[in-house]
């Protein structure tokens, strides 16, 4: 993507679709306000005009049916556990997970009590963990430029993905289940 | 069923009518109370429907669950469901007499100071210890700053819950300020960890009164703005006016504190009732409204706001050099530079790291006035050096009883209004 050549009048940019959409994501990532407590208030002060957190391209959304990020801010516990779950599994994919804070990351100064639930990541998958208690408005914007920095890393990942499964699509079940049998047969006769 | 829900839909167009009863300012503009009468004389067959609230709602300030048992747009019943913020304060707190003050600040997690203020007042009531004028006044300055920025919470998300999203940019231009001088002065934004038995962690840093000073300069003309934005909003005030009255009979009955009680017209203030760190000595006014409705709450805590803004410049004034904690060694560890100077305070310093301080068997009860209401804390102690029991009386948990009540024959949009007026904070609710 030669950016010096975008103007020019025979100017064509090749890239793969999911190359864009990624470029798109990262720029307009919306989060889910899902604000529990103290760390809630420090994300709205990062929304706030002094920190300003909307030049990233974010956007606060009340309901998971329209965000790309779950920003967990705050202690999560048991009785709010199938709340959490049920939101990250209404939320479209591609889907991120942002542990802000230390309840969310441990259980932080609660982590002894039986009711807290030692971090999130044993309920859903997490992508960064910001720590702090709370975290400065700084540091959440540290950890949302780590995670752009992740959509971006994962591009090769992705696009290997998405050829393998329409390679899987093009082959067939059956060879692929045979590709699989072959290749434990293989595995099994290394092992051996 | 046909009858009882004919009967529910009565009942609730009887409870509207009396909740909602025009008060005598002669405002015509008000809003007509929500009829029910179609529905109950028509033969059509209803039902209610119920519709959970939370715990995840931008409107709900926090994990806030209300079931809601809804006739039509009318709320004919809520339940509060709380508990989704249970992290255990109380049985932490017994892990020792200073480990529990940072767990008060994330009580009420946008009235750090307030909470550490109580509870210190109440272990200092069982210790029998005497604070420095000097820490006296700073933490009473302090309270008072984070009244104000506790209520700047309140004022920029009751705003968006209005469905005025400006407010809360003016707010937390304010509200930045005070941050960056409790960050200066403690380290940390929110969580403060700074009061001590006996007085304070340390002393405040050079120039910050200065600067104390021009914030509080400047505040009465920011409030102005937060007023010019909201008080006369003719939205604001029709989806506030008239909004779940309460009398006084019932906020007591109920025991509402705080700004609640003092929109009813009682002018209730702990400050002034049961002074606590001098408070009778500072000149201010308890701000009280009369009709005990949405607006009247908005008012107060205005009001309010331009009162702890008086009493911090009186703070000011009356600043003298002197120490910020007691000398006494069994409370207060020695001073950094002289914990190695003999072998006594040598000890005492690694008794106080490990051991912690002892207080004395008995029990002591302090209540302050936070900015929600009356927080109290109850602390009972068996003579070692872990408390036996905290008790905190949280005043949102107080506040939100009668929400089933009061909501009774709103409609769903009154729901937020009435949330909101509340000023209710869930990690001092469910504790």
């Amino acid at each position: 993507m030669g950016i010096e050549r975008f103007f020019g009048e025979t100017s064509i940019i090749t890239l793969r679709a999911e190359q864009l959409f990624d470029w798109a994501r990262r720029n307009s990532l919306w989060y889910l306000t899902y604000g529990t407590a103290c760390c809630a208030i420090e994300m709205m002060s990062a929304g706030m005009a002094s920190y300003d957190m909307d030049r990233f391209g974010t956007f606060h959304r009340g309901t998971p049916r329209q965000s790309d990020v779950m920003i967990v801010s705050g202690t999560v516990t048991y009785k709010m556990a199938p709340v959490l779950e049920r939101l990250y599994s209404q939320m479209p994919e591609p889907k991120f997970v942002v542990a802000m804070g230390a309840c969310s990351i441990s259980g932080g100064p609660y982590f002894e009590y039986p009711h807290v639930v030692p971090g999130v990541d044993t309920l859903v998958p997490v992508d960064i963990y910001i720590p702090g208690c709370p975290p400065r408005p700084e540091a959440l914007f540290y950890g949302w430029m780590q995670l752009q920095e992740k959509i971006k890393a994962r591009q090769p990942e992705r696009i290997a993905e998405l050829k393998r499964l329409r390679m899987d699509e093009k082959a067939g079940k059956a060879a692929a289940a045979q590709a699989v049998e072959s290749e434990v047969a293989s595995l099994v006769s290394d092992s051996e | 069923m046909p009858t009882e829900s004919k009967t529910a839909a009565e009942q609730a167009g009887e409870t509207q009518k009396k909740r909602t009863a025009v008060p005598d300012d002669g405002d015509t503009r008000r809003r007509k109370p929500p009829t029910t009468a179609a529905t109950s004389e028509s033969s059509m067959r209803t039902e209610t429907i119920t519709l959970n609230l939370g715990p995840q709602h931008p409107s709900t300030h926090g994990v806030l669950h209300v079931r809601l048992e809804l006739d039509g747009e009318v709320i004919a019943d809520a339940f509060p469901v709380i508990g989704y913020l249970h992290r255990g304060f109380e049985k932490l707190s017994e892990r020792g007499w200073k480990k529990a003050i940072p767990l008060t600040d994330r009580l009420d997690y946008v009235n750090g100071w307030g909470n550490e203020l109580g509870y210190v007042l109440a272990v200092e009531k069982l210790l029998g210890v005497e604070v420095p004028e000097r820490a006296q006044v700073i933490r009473v300055m302090l309270a008072e700053l984070n009244r104000i920025t506790s209520h700047h919470i309140w004022y920029g998300t009751y705003g968006l819950d209005m469905g005025a999203l400006t407010p809360i940019l003016y707010a937390f231009r304010e509200r930045e300020e005070i941050f960056d001088l409790f960050e200066e002065l403690s380290g940390a934004r929110m969580m403060y960890n700074f009061l001590r038995f006996g007085g304070l962690h340390k002393d405040l840093p050079s120039g910050w009164e200065e600067k104390v000073g021009d914030l509080i300069e400047r505040f009465p003309a920011a409030v102005d703005e937060y007023e010019a934005m909201l008080t006369n909003n003719e939205v604001f005030r029709r989806r506030t006016i008239g909004i779940s009255p309460l009398t006084r009979e019932e906020a007591i009955k109920y025991g509402v504190t705080g700004p609640a009680l003092r929109a009813t017209g009682f002018d209730w203030d702990l400050r002034k009732k049961i002074p606590y760190s001098g408070y009778e000595t500072y000149d201010f006014e308890v701000p009280v409204g009369s009709n005990g409705d949405c607006y009247d709450r908005y008012k107060v805590r205005i009001a309010e706001m331009r009162q702890s803004a008086k009493i911090v410049a009186q703070c000011l004034e009356r600043l003298e050099p002197g120490p910020v904690i007691t000398d006494d060694p069994r409370i207060a560890p020695p001073a950094r530079e002289r914990a190695a100077d003999s072998i006594e305070s040598l000890v005492q310093h690694f008794k106080h790291v490990t051991q912690g301080i002892e207080a004395p068997a008995g029990e002591a009860y302090q209540r302050v006035e936070s900015p929600r209401g009356e927080l109290a804390f109850y602390v009972a102690s068996d003579g070692s050096a872990l408390p036996l029991r905290v008790k905190c009386r949280a005043p949102s948990f107080c506040n939100l009883q009668f929400l089933g009540d009061i909501s009774r024959g709103c409609l769903i949009a009154d729901m937020i209004a009435i949330i909101g007026s509340l000023d209710t904070v869930l990690g001092e609710i469910d504790r």
